[in-house]
């Protein structure tokens, strides 16, 4: 049974990573990881801190390159498409593959513009649409109640658990095929963080959503599939049921019962 | 919930856009789930960027050596004419680079000396008086602004209150931004009188007053470079020397003074800078009186003062002009050498207390 | 078991000692707190005395008269309206000319530029050095390029030899304030792109903007306080400083104001430095001098104040209520 309670045909995978590593200034920091990104369905990746697994969910969408001495290795294909390569741009990598950040990073301007910077910058002109597509942005984001009255407001009055949202509508408005979130809620309150496993959940039904989070049992709630990474390693990757109930490896379980973390 | 689109089909044909689909279930007074269709997904090749954003990005480019380009601008057009005292012989029979340096006998005086007196029967461009002149400034202008600067930056730093530094710092500012013609004026119209009355001096302008006034300028730069370094100082170095038993004014003396010296070197590298180039405050308030004299109660003259007072009258390409921009270039070369040995200590300053954070 | 008596005699020597030598530092430590509070307090009372002697003099000639109309009676009487506006207009140019400049030179040095490459360091060797350059080396400069170099090859070609730009000039001044200037804007404006918090930019970019497209959206209005902050600095030294214009354009009095970029201007600062040292009548310009240095000194403090409050107010509007 997935997540949000309705039976699914397994589909393709979205996204394959074979031997992905990533170096920063020629020591190595994660991999090399192989794993397949079912589509449509939220991928979980846990570990305890420090092991890769926000270095790993930022290569999938090339925003390690930002870091001065990164190298990449291995291949990523987003439905058989190169993402790595010299003919790639990663513009429009990222245009594909959105990414929602740990603590919320709203810009300094109106909620309004917020969701729709990233379609003024992709070309889009026309104000009826940016209004319509703004609009579907923040009602998929469940934040389109709350701020319909004030779209011309500053985005920083909103509260954390708000600006959070409003990050995850300004990545849907682009149209993303699939969604990478950082440790979403852990910079916020039990009655936000619920609200954005939620939301989650909802998303996963159109979006190919990648989470990674320090937090068992919020991948126990909201994931179909996790993969546990350790020190650097992929140690393993299957459903979460099997993951949590029956792991094949013993560093897995030890994690999954507390031994260490 | 109800959807209305589901991948792509929607279950109320008669609504094809989100738009419709938000106004149906408006009308209907059911919650709404919009689920978007993928569209197809563009192509993940480069794709050169727009005509104008690689334009602008080329004109940043080419604004942003600008810098270099104006220096090395200043340096050759002023140095182009200063040339013609190597080649010109129109100029060099008025003026040679040995007569500038090398004290000369003069018609009419007993024993060779470097003077300098360009608008006369016979000109005579000995450099040595302006030298001096531009020396006996700049000491006094340093002997004032360094305990003056230094010593406020250490009360500021060591023991005002936060409260004071927050009221010391703008203030000093203030006193950065006074420009060095209200300084001159100042100089020229008050300060020489009160030092005449003080001192009993003969004359009223001289290297004494325009170097205090001079400093009115550098302190604030002082100031300003040497208070941070020294708030930059590690707690833990003054909390190892209070540990063992140092006294407060042994801790700042031997501690924590040596430990801010590249910062505070750096300011005075720049102050130096300034004092050396500066030109206004000398040429309202040094005299102007161009001897060789080693008393700091003398009119005197610099090199800038002389720069600026002559240049009005000297006829273009003529040898007054030519040795007027030689005087530029040099004044040019030796505050880039002061400038660039400043600029150095802040660096090696940066370095050194980003590694002992 | 007890000590010796050689033992409680040296003890009593080193209290003796410790006493004197506390009694020694307690003494220095009063006189260094005292020697560098003096310095604070006498680098105050300059300005403190500077400022008094100007206002005392100054106010009582500065009317909205003294602003509004032109001197009168070889500067004993009337205004320096038309030297404000000469300030003005070249403040206005310089600002045109040389804040682009600048704020672009910035931008590549904090957005594209590499920290290593020998272009980059050569144009932060050359932005130290030119802050560094003596003024009057500028108007050397500012004569020899743009008066006798541009301004002659622009009469060659375009006037026919006539001499129009090839003298002192409202644009030439403004050209060579530029370049003075062009540090003071460099310097803001890098300080600002650098304050800019790295989620925005990754938050930009991770939407699917080009590099190009996350410093003209998010990072240069975000540091647009700075910027400000910079140009406002660099007009405070543009109005104040002499020597630039000495030789390029300024002028002691002129009938009419400046109407063409080849006219010459009139100037406070200019002003008050021939004044003070040319005036046939000392005495008589006297109270128009001190009035013109008073409005060169509000100036000055009002621009760099309100570069303070800038900073300030505009830090407050773009940091507001984050998570």
């Amino acid at each position: 049974m997935s997540a949000n309670g309705a039976a699914k045909v397994e589909p393709a995978p979205k996204l394959i990573v074979r031997d992905l590593a990533v170096f920063y200034d020629g020591k190595k920091a994660v991999g090399p990881v192989s794993l397949d990104i079912v589509g449509q369905h939220v991928t979980a990746l846990i570990g305890p801190s420090g092991c890769g697994k926000s270095t790993f969910l930022r290569s999938l969408n090339r925003m390690n390159e930002l870091i001065a001495g990164c190298r990449v290795e291995g291949t990523v294909r987003l439905d058989g498409d190169p993402i790595y390569g010299p003919g790639i741009d990663p513009v429009a990598v990222r245009r594909r593959i959105g990414m929602v950040f740990q603590r919320s990073n709203p810009f300094p301007k109106s909620i309004q513009e917020n969701v729709a910077y990233g379609l003024r910058i992709g070309g889009v002109k026309d104000a009826h649409e940016i209004a319509g597509r703004v609009e579907l942005a923040l009602t998929q984001a469940a934040l389109w109640e709350e701020v319909r009255d004030r779209l011309n407001d500053s985005a920083l009055g909103l509260s954390g658990g708000q600006q959070q949202r409003l990050c995850i509508a300004r990545a849907l408005a682009v149209e993303p095929e699939v969604l990478l979130m950082d440790e979403p809620a852990s910079a916020l309150d039990p009655i936000a963080t619920a609200h954005i496993e939620e939301l989650i959940n909802e998303l996963s039904a159109n979006y190919t959503v990648v989470i990674v989070t320090h937090n068992m049992q919020q991948a126990a709630r909201v994931a179909d599939y996790t993969a546990f990474f350790y020190l650097g390693e992929l140690v393993e990757f299957d459903r979460t049921d099997v993951i949590f109930t029956k792991p094949s490896n013993s560093r897995t379980e030890d994690y999954i019962t507390g031994r260490f973390g | 919930m109800r959807h209305l689109f589901v991948n792509g089909r929607c279950s109320y044909p008669q609504v094809t856009t989100p738009e419709g689909a938000i106004a149906m279930a408006r009308q209907k007074s059911i919650s709404a789930r919009i689920v978007v269709p993928p569209v197809r997904p563009p192509k993940l090749t480069l794709a050169p960027a727009p005509l104008w954003h690689r334009a602008a990005e080329w004109l940043l480019r080419c604004l942003a050596v600008s810098a270099v380009v104006a220096i090395v601008l200043i340096l050759v057009f002023i140095a182009k004419e200063a040339a013609p005292i190597f080649y010109s012989a129109a100029v060099r029979a008025e003026v040679t680079l040995s007569k500038m340096w090398v004290p000369q006998l003069w018609p009419g005086y007993d024993e060779s000396a470097s003077i300098w007196q360009p608008v006369s029967e016979i000109p005579k461009f000995g450099v040595w008086p302006l030298i001096l002149g531009t020396v006996k400034v700049t000491l006094v202008a340093m002997a004032v602004s360094v305990p003056l600067g230094v010593g406020a930056a250490v009360y500021v730093s060591q023991y005002a209150r936060p409260r004071t530094r927050e009221i010391v710092k703008p203030v000093v500012e203030l006193l950065a931004g006074i420009p060095s013609v209200v300084l001159g004026f100042f100089a020229l119209m008050i300060m020489a009188t009160w030092f005449q009355h003080l001192f009993g001096l003969e004359s009223r302008l001289n290297a004494l007053v325009s170097g205090v006034a001079l400093s009115f300028a550098v302190i604030p730069l002082i100031f300003t470079f040497a208070e941070e370094a020294l708030r930059a100082v590690p707690r833990s170095y003054v909390e190892a020397s209070t540990a063992l038993g140092a006294a407060r004014w042994q801790t700042i003396a031997q501690v924590v003074l040596p430990a801010a010296s590249p910062g505070i070197a750096a300011g005075v590298a720049l102050g130096l800078g300034r004092a050396v180039g500066e030109t206004m405050i000398v040429l309202m308030a040094s005299g102007n009186a161009a001897i060789i004299s080693a008393s700091l109660v003398d009119s005197t003259r610099t090199i800038s003062a002389t720069i600026a007072a002559e240049l009005a009258e000297v006829v273009f390409g003529g040898a007054h002009y030519t040795v007027l921009f030689f005087l530029g270039t040099l004044l040019f070369l030796t505050t880039f050498c002061i400038n660039t040995l400043g600029d150095w200590a802040i660096r090696r300053m940066k370095i050194r207390l980003g590694g002992s954070t | 078991m007890t000590a010796a008596p050689g033992a409680v005699r040296d003890r009593a020597a080193l209290a003796q000692t410790t006493a004197s030598r506390t009694r020694r530092n307690s003494v220095a430590d009063s006189v260094m707190a005292v020697a560098s509070g003096a310095a604070l307090l006498i680098v105050l009372s300059i300005l403190a005395v500077i400022l008094f002697d100007v206002i005392r003099n100054g106010l009582p000639r500065l009317t909205i008269g003294f602003l509004s109309e032109a001197p009168r009676n070889g500067m004993t009487e009337g205004g320096i309206f038309p030297a404000i506006i000469g300030m003005l207009e070249m403040v206005i140019l310089m600002t045109l000319a040389g804040v682009p400049v600048g704020v672009a030179t910035a931008i590549y040095l904090h957005e594209y530029a590499s920290p290593v490459s020998p272009v980059t360091r050569a144009i932060r060797i050359a932005v130290a050095n030119l802050a560094g350059v003596p003024s009057i080396v500028f108007g050397l400069f500012g004569l020899g390029f743009f008066v006798q170099f541009l301004g002659a090859g622009i009469d060659k070609v375009f006037f026919h030899g006539e001499k129009v730009f090839g003298q002192p000039a409202l644009i030439w001044a403004a050209l060579t304030m530029a370049v003075l200037t062009l540090p003071v804007v460099i310097v803001a404006t890098e300080e600002a792109l650098r304050a800019v918090p790295r989620e925005l930019r990754e938050a930009s970019l991770a939407l699917g903007a080009t590099r190009f497209q996350t410093v003209l959206h998010v990072a240069v209005p975000q540091a647009s306080p700075g910027i400000l902050t910079g140009t406002i600095l660099a007009v405070s030294r543009g109005a104040g400083e002499v020597a630039p214009i000495l030789f390029t354009g300024a002028a002691y009095f002129l009938p009419q104001l400046p109407k063409h970029l080849s006219s010459q201007f009139m100037s406070p600062s200019y002003h008050v430095y021939v004044l003070s040292t040319q005036s046939p009548d000392v005495d008589a310009t006297q109270p128009i001098l001190y009035a013109t240095v008073l409005v060169l000194l509000l100036l000055t403090f009002a621009l760099n104040v309100a570069a303070v409050v800038v900073r300030s107010r505009m830090r407050r509007r773009y940091t507001g209520a984050t998570a």
